[in-house]
């Protein structure tokens, strides 16, 4: 039961519960879909890009705890990053929920409360889908993705 | 937790037993129930998906391999004859099964899935034609929508789609309207694995028939819950899978009446389906084995032969009597809970429960049921048109077996519990 608390953390429950960046982006300059089939968690991210900058970004969509918490987390986490600041906090954070990484996660703590997900392999994909679809936004624009 | 679900179970009332009807005794015919699964007994509820399987279809597996393994129908050694024999006596089981007229009648294929495909590209292409009309229901499997679909496209026909109310029920006066001169195929689910409904079949048959427009049942929810009469009901085309009936996977039935069959083109070509063969003209075997190409899952029939027997000697009935009681102590348990909302409320249900809960998800409830060693579905059940129908992206399902207690329902009640403190 313990790993249950590890992985319903505190703090994901809040941004469950009270997700961050929760909205629409009216002057959105790149949009994205992400679907996970296997559990129906959808997302939709709004992101509004200057000078390979993210100025803003946001998303609405429903899903698990896990899923839901995540794009809270990421959206306040990419807020003012470069686009490449971005790819480069991808793979760490892949790197967390699966517990493949050597990389340096200091300054990390925010994504670090998902660590607990890499001993529930199914659900690695519900922390990981606004990431994926964070990515296809950036560089496809519009198209919808899918975790499958 | 351990020792508060140790607790819960000792509070609550022992299950009444059903003369003749060990459930306790029963258990132990099936060694996947001695489980722990992340330290506690597991509880399956996941019957709807796959049910388990008694020792006695585990043996028959390893017994024909052992001792009987040989190609079938046409070797004159020992073993091909024993061989032939024993998938041969299960075409005979699974014919008094569901009361076919004739083994001529039982064509065995993959599972429900092929056997719905079977008849959409032999009856539906040789039959349906542009402008024609399929009517299904709003609660199909997708395995009873996409074959159809595909159908439909490729032949310019219509998909018509009977609705159903907020119980999760066939709108009956709904589907009267739908049938016209145009039907041609009446395809419906006889059980919904999401919602648990029993549909009214034998009226939606009486209703088709009155069209001269035939009917196929999706019947694998209903074969492991109740007695399938095909010649009582009159339908057309019945289809179910080993799997959720105690048997192995990669075996299933379409059952077709004798006359629709010998109209219906084959489906596969090769071994077995064949009388002669030159390269100018074919004569295809006689029925069922013109449906029969190439060398079947021998094994898996034979040990689905075993699962028929396994449930005869326990009987429907008392499957039935056991069943109820566990369906109305869920059902009851479950709407204890102030957050939970049914999906499917059908007046005539099989022992399936989907429901939702306010604030989890289904997945996180999986995960969570998961660690307490229950494992539940959670998704939309290749059901996606009733998630829509009910608004959800998901359900929780529950789903029970004649070897499920009510010990395991408190185990699902408690667990669920549990899940709701975590997230408050």
């Amino acid at each position: 039961m313990e790993d249950l608390r590890e992985l319903y953390q505190e703090v994901i429950l809040d941004h469950n519960r009270n997700p961050k960046n929760f909205k629409k982006l009216e002057n959105a300059s790149h949009t994205s879909e992400g679907y996970n089939p296997l559990c129906g968690d959808r997302i939709n991210l709004y992101l509004q890009i200057e000078d390979d900058r993210i100025k803003d970004i946001s998303f609405v969509g429903s899903g698990c705890a896990i899923s839901k918490a995540s794009s809270s987390v990421m959206t306040g986490e990419l807020k003012g990053k470069s686009l490449a600041e971005a790819k480069e906090l991808f793979k760490k954070f892949q790197g967390i929920i699966t517990g493949k990484t050597e990389a340096d996660l200091t300054g990390l703590d925010k994504l670090s409360v998902f660590a607990g997900v890499r001993e529930f392999p199914v659900r690695v994909k519900c922390a990981a889908l606004a990431w994926h679809t964070m990515l296809e936004a950036i560089e496809n624009g519009t198209e919808a993705i899918s975790t499958e | 937790m351990e020792e508060l679900l140790d607790s819960v179970v000792l509070e609550k009332p022992v299950s009444t037993p059903i003369a003749g009807f060990d459930v306790e005794r029963i258990r132990e015919d099936f060694p996947i129930l001695q489980t722990r699964v992340h330290g506690n007994p597991l509880v399956y509820l996941d019957n709807a998906a796959t049910s388990q399987k008694p020792q006695a279809v585990i043996d028959a597996i390893s017994n024909y391999y052992s001792g009987e393994n040989a190609n079938i129908h046409r070797g004159v050694h020992y073993l091909s004859e024993l061989a032939t024999r024993k998938y041969e006596e299960t075409r005979e089981k699974v014919r008094d099964l569901i009361n076919a007229k004739s083994i001529r009648e039982i064509v065995f294929v993959r599972g429900t899935t092929e056997a719905i495909n079977l008849v959409s590209s032999t009856y539906g292409r040789e039959n349906i034609r542009a402008g024609d009309e399929i009517i299904i229901s709003n609660m199909e499997h997708h395995s009873n929508i996409v074959p159809w679909q595909l159908l439909c496209e490729s032949i310019g026909a219509k998909l018509k789609v009977i609705p159903i109310n907020d119980d999760g029920e066939i709108i009956f006066d709904e589907y009267l309207k739908l049938l016209n001169d145009k039907t041609k195929l009446v395809a419906v689910v006889h059980t919904s694995n999401s919602l648990g409904t029993i549909n009214p079949v034998q009226q939606i048959i009486s209703g088709a028939h009155a069209h001269d427009v035939p009917v196929l049942l999706d019947g694998a929810q209903a074969v492991p819950h109740q007695k399938i009469n095909v010649q009582d009901l009159d339908c057309d085309f019945f289809a179910f899978s080993s799997h959720k009936f105690f048997g192995p996977t990669g075996v299933g039935v379409l059952f077709a009446k004798e006359d629709l069959l010998e109209k219906m083109p084959p489906y596969e070509g090769g071994g077995e389906m064949i009388t002669s063969v030159t390269f100018e003209k074919t004569t295809y075997n006689e029925l069922p084995h013109k449906f029969e190409a190439g060398t079947p899952n021998i094994a898996g029939v034979v040990a689905l032969g075993k699962a028929i027997d396994y449930v005869s000697e326990i009987g429907y009935e008392n499957i039935h009597r056991h069943e109820v009681e566990l369906l109305k102590y869920a059902t009851e348990e479950l709407s204890s809970i102030k957050s939970l909302r049914l999906i499917g409320t059908a007046a005539k249900k099989a022992p399936v429960i989907s429901f939702t809960l306010d604030n989890i998800h289904p997945h996180d409830m999986g995960t969570i049921l998961d660690r307490q060693g229950i494992a539940v579905r959670t998704g939309h059940h290749c059901t996606q048109p009733v998630m829509e129908r009910f608004n959800v992206p998901a359900t929780t399902r529950a789903s029970f077996a004649f070897y499920n207690t009510k010990e395991e329902i408190d185990r699902l009640v408690e667990g669920i519990h549990h899940g709701l403190n975590l997230f408050n």
